[in-house]
Order: C-alpha cells, then sequence, then structure tokens
C-alpha cells in the first residue's frame, strides 16, 4: 500500500475558538471513498490530531472524519487516544506502526527518484549518482521532505548521506544504479497515480450536485 | 472487428461483469454495504468521459438488452470473460454470480466466455460446487475475490492450505485462468488483504495455471511489476487502468503504461473494460488511437543528441521503427541521426552498418 499524499481538498474547514488556555481547534477530514482502508483513515486521523495539537497557542484539537463507515469509531478512538487495536477490539491486532513504517519506506524510495531524476537528465552517470550525497544537493523543500522521512525509520539522513541507498539503509553501488533508479522510478509512479486517482473520486464524491440517490 | 486506418482488431474483453445492485437484492440490515459497494463503482464510473455517464439508477442494473449494445453492437467486443462476483453478505442473490452470468450464455454463447469462483474457506461442500460448475459451465477459469467477506473471515490468502487445495484442484479440473481480484484494502482492518505477495507463492507453485493480477494491483502497482517480472505465468489485467486513468488522468495513464510496458511487456497485459462500471466503445476506441506522449522517436533522439552536444560528447543515434521508413528517414536525418531499421530488425543489417560507422568515423 501507497497512500495518497492529503492536500487540502481533503480538509474541511472548522471553527477556531478562542478559550482561555489557547485556542481550540476544529478540523473537518474527508476522504475520497465511504470504504477507504480503515487502518489507512486511522492513520491520517490521528496524524492531523498531532499535527494540529503541535501548533503553538493549539489548546485543543478536534479532527473529526466525516462521510466514512467507521467515522464514529476512528473519531472516538483518535479522541480518547485509544490507539487503534483499543478502537476496533476484536477486529483488529495490529497497531499501526508496521503502516506507518511501509508508507515512509515507500516515499524513500520514491523520494530518491525526485533528486535524482534532474541530475540523470543532465547527464549524471551511475558513478558520479552513487556517490551523490544528500550535502551535494540543493535545499529543496523535497530534499526535507527525504530527510524528514528517511529520519522517521532510522535510515541515514544527514549531509554525508548517500542520495541513493536501498530499503535497509546500504548504498546503492553503480552497477544497482540503473536498476535502482528504475524501480524508485516505478514507486514514484504507483504512489502518484495513487494519489490522483484519490484526487479524482474525492472531488467526485464532493462536486456539487454530484450526490448519489440515498 | 474494430477497424482502425485499415487495421483490423479483434477484441477480448477479459474483464466484465453482469451485476444486480438494484435495492431489492440488497442484503437486510447490509444496506449500508451494498450501496456503499455500488457508490464506489458509481464514482469509478465517473471518471469515465461525461458522454458515456448513466443515471445512477440505471447503474444499479443493466438489461441483457443494454448489455448486447454496449458490448457486442456499439463496444467492438469480439469475445468477452465474465468474471463472476458473490458478495452474498450483501447481496441476497449475489452481485454477479456465475448462474446470472450463465443466463446471457444462451442468448451469447459464440462470444461469451463465463468464468467461475471458488472461496477455499468453503471447504468440501466449496470443492463440489466447484466440480459441479466446472462440470455444467466447462470454466476455463476463476474470478478469485481474496478479501471477500465469508462469515467472521473478512478474506485469505492464496497463501492459505486450504486456497492450495482449491488450486490444486481447480488445476486437475482443466481450469486454466486464474483472475484474483487485487485494489483498495477494506477489510481487515490491520491486515492488507490485497497485497500482491500472495500470487507470487502460488504462481511459482501452480505452474499450470495463469494467474491475472486484476487492475494490477492498483493501489500497489510497485509490488505487482516485481513480482510480475519474476513469474512467467504472472499477467497484468488492465481494467480499472484504461477505465479509471486513460480519460481521467492521461498523463498518468501514459506513465502507468511505460511502466507495465517495461516491466510486465505488451504482451502478457490484457484489456479489460470492467462493464458496467464503463462501457467498452470509448475505452478500445482510446486504447487503438493511444500514443506514448512525448515519446516520438525523433523528438527523443533531438533532445538526446542537443544534451550530448552540450556536454562536448559525441553520440550516434539510430532509429528503428514499424511505420514508413522513407518518411521516418527524412525526419531521423533532419534531427541529426545517422540512419533507421525498418521493424522487424535483421541483425546482419545492424552489425553491417554499425561495422560501417566504426570504420570510418573520425578519431575520437
Amino acid at each position: 500500500m501507497a497512500g495518497p499524499t492529503p492536500g487540502r481538498d481533503f480538509v474541511g474547514s472548522g471553527p477556531v475558538t478562542a478559550a482561555p488556555d489557547g485556542d481550540i481547534v476544529t478540523v473537518g477530514l474527508r476522504l475520497p471513498t465511504f470504504f477507504c482502508a480503515p487502518n489507512f483513515s486511522f492513520l491520517m486521523v490521528a496524524d492531523a490530531y498531532d499535527a494540529v495539537s503541535a501548533v503553538p497557542g493549539v489548546a485543543r484539537a478536534e479532527v473529526t472524519l466525516v462521510d466514512h463507515h467507521a467515522s464514529e469509531e476512528i473519531n472516538g478512538g483518535v479522541a480518547a487516544h485509544a490507539g487503534f487495536v483499543g478502537t476496533f477490539t476484536g477486529e483488529a491486532t495490529a497497531e499501526l506502526d508496521e503502516l506507518r513504517h511501509t508508507f515512509l519506506t515507500r516515499a524513500s524510495v520514491a523520494g530518491q527518484d525526485r533528486l535524482a531524476r534532474p541530475r540523470v537528465d543532465a547527464g549524471a552517470g551511475p558513478d558520479e549518482l552513487a556517490s551523490t550525497t544528500l550535502g551535494e544537493i540543493p535545499e529543496s523543500d523535497e530534499l526535507t521532505r527525504l530527510r524528514r522521512r528517511r529520519a522517521g525509520i532510522g535510515l541515514p539522513y544527514g549531509d554525508d548521506a548517500p542520495l541513493l541507498i536501498h530499503p535497509d539503509g546500504s548504498p546503492v553501488t553503480s552497477e544497482q544504479v540503473p536498476l535502482h533508479l528504475r524501480r524508485a522510478r516505478l514507486q514514484r509512479v504507483g504512489i502518484e497515480t495513487n494519489g490522483e486517482y484519490c484526487k479524482s473520486l474525492l472531488a467526485l464524491r464532493y462536486a456539487p450536485g454530484a450526490a448519489t440517490a440515498p | 472487428m474494430y477497424e482502425k486506418d485499415g487495421e483490423k482488431y479483434f477484441v477480448v474483453d477479459s474483464h466484465s461483469h453482469f451485476w444486480d445492485a438494484s435495492k431489492e437484492n440488497w442484503v437486510e440490515g447490509k444496506e449500508q454495504y451494498a450501496k456503499g459497494w455500488i457508490d464506489c463503482f458509481y464514482g469509478y464510473h465517473q471518471l469515465g468521459p461525461p458522454e458515456t455517464h448513466w443515471d445512477w439508477e440505471k447503474y444499479l442494473k443493466v438489461t441483457p438488452e443494454d448489455f448486447e449494445r454496449d458490448m457486442f453492437i456499439e463496444g467492438h467486443v469480439d469475445y468477452a470473460i465474465f468474471q463472476s462476483t458473490y458478495l452474498r453478505e450483501w447481496y441476497k442473490n449475489g452481485f454477479n454470480t456465475a448462474d446470472q452470468n450463465a443466463a446471457l450464455l444462451e442468448r451469447w454463447g459464440d462470444k461469451l466466455i463465463v468464468n467461475g469462483r471458488f472461496d477455499p474457506r468453503e471447504g468440501d461442500a466449496g470443492l463440489k460446487q466447484l466440480e459441479a460448475d466446472v462440470a455444467k459451465y466447462k470454466h476455463k477459469g476463476v474470478k478469485l475475490y481474496t478479501a471477500e467477506w465469508n462469515g467472521d473471515s473478512r478474506g485469505y490468502k492464496l497463501t492459505d492450505p486450504e486456497a492450495y487445495r482449491f488450486l490444486q484442484a481447480a488445476q486437475d479440473l482443466g481450469i486454466k485462468n486464474v483472475h484474483v481480484h487485487k485494489g483498495p484494502t477494506i477489510w481487515p482492518l490491520d491486515k492488507d488483504a490485497f497485497d500482491v505477495a500472495d500470487v507470487d507463492h502460488a504462481a511459482t507453485d501452480f505452474q499450470g495455471l495463469n494467474f491475472i493480477v486484476e487492475h494490477v494491483g492498483l493501489p500497489r502497482i510497485e509490488d505487482f511489476c516485481f513480482m510480475a517480472v519474476q513469474e512467467p505465468n504472472v499477467y497484468a489485467g488492465l481494467s480499472v487502468v484504461v477505465g479509471g486513468l486513460m480519460h481521467a488522468r492521461p498523463k498518468f495513464f501514459a506513465k502507468v503504461m511505460g511502466e507495465l510496458l517495461f516491466w510486465v511487456g505488451e504482451d502478457k497485459m490484457l484489456f479489460g473494460g470492467d462493464y458496467n462500471i464503463w462501457t467498452p466503445k470509448w475505452q478500445v476506441e482510446g486504447l487503438v488511437d493511444w500514443q506514448m506522449p512525448d515519446s516520438d522517436g525523433v523528438a527523443v533522439s533531438r533532445e538526446l543528441l542537443a544534451a550530448a552536444q552540450a556536454r562536448h560528447q559525441s553520440l550516434a543515434v539510430w532509429l528503428m521503427t514499424g511505420a514508413d521508413v522513407n518518411l521516418v528517414n527524412r525526419q531521423a536525418q533532419a534531427a541529426g541521426c545517422l540512419g533507421v531499421f525498418a521493424k522487424p530488425l535483421h541483425v546482419p543489417e545492424l552489425l553491417a552498418v554499425l561495422q560501417a560507422w566504426l570504420e570510418h568515423r573520425a578519431p575520437a
């Protein structure tokens, strides 16, 4: 599974209420289908909750998933910090760390394509690409994201870390560069295509007058 | 047969349905799932061109006459393969059973292949049913929904011992094609019932069966490609790839096709229109007309040569074409290429040209 990158369309507006110890921020999260995987949906709600809670001046975050078959359980579980297993007693036996790890690993592979592709287009060969380190790449949002994702799963992310690494963190040799880049590109196409699908379905679901018969 | 620019195409649609999602068929107490399922499909339906969109009510259940018109009269399909999909937990008489599909066989038996199904969780009774179905309908293929609900179970894997029993039985009964639906996860909650890794193992262990991964494992296309490149009996089912992307997201359609052509290869990619999520007409016509964008060989050569020149490198480029050689040759020469080879490639000619070039080129 390689999840979509949620954009602004996935977030509905919510009121911000001033409270004595800071603001209470409400966020509504909506997804492309009624059936979006509950584990993935839970992860999105929990991450949104953490992100909003971490904003300075926010006393309390209220994140709600709307129009989902498990909205009630997920919203209650995230608010109660019950965890995924605690939320779906009897229906889930594993927390979502592994799923998050999978997403981050795949995103890290795809990110290598995004950063390496311009260098390939400029004529860099396998030797040069295999020896390129993150410190040699101009700062960009993409580079920051790659560092953050690698840090999240214990992969090297400092200036001396190679740009091209295998999912286990080991460096990619010159001979391995062509196949590695093909795989990285495939991973990127996979993730981005999923995102496009989700955006298409979300746009249709919430288009004015798009509602199906009840 | 569909004909375009003097070329004739025998169209096999490897993935179609004749379903009943009408309200009368919704299981009491499970209406939200029955509706959720078809609503989800209706979302996909709207990714096709607007002029092909239907009302939601019509979408729930089409008539045999609709089917005939959409598939065979207007849809260019010469032969269609039905994929049975039961979903009895939500649909009283099943969503799209072999019996429902077989009813159409009586009318269009010369144009339809009905695939059966099995569910390893049904045990010995299921095995008997499979044998009976094969005897009755002469199934050559089965459609498997590894994430289908069955009682408390929210899915199974092809590598489960029970599944192996069924695959062995299917192979012994003369079944050749196993269409495995792999799509977005719904249940079970914390596991990935649409993970494609189980196909990898089963394909290795059942060499007598072809495994067609429907919807190319979206959203796990990378896992599917890594597996398919290693397993000679694994195929890509293109339904949903064509219907969901070709019109709505043409740029990504091209990217996905590019990856599939590279990893899986054109001989192992099967067209599927996924009726009646979409009608086949626009998909067949669009696919025949489709060209890889920005990948015109002459244009790519021009870019390569310009990039080499910018780096003060010399580059020798020949093109290979299945089109008009003289025409392509003129374009190629203008772009700075050295020549053109006609397909199919004649190796002695290629070697002779390369030899001549090596002997005459200026010393570096």
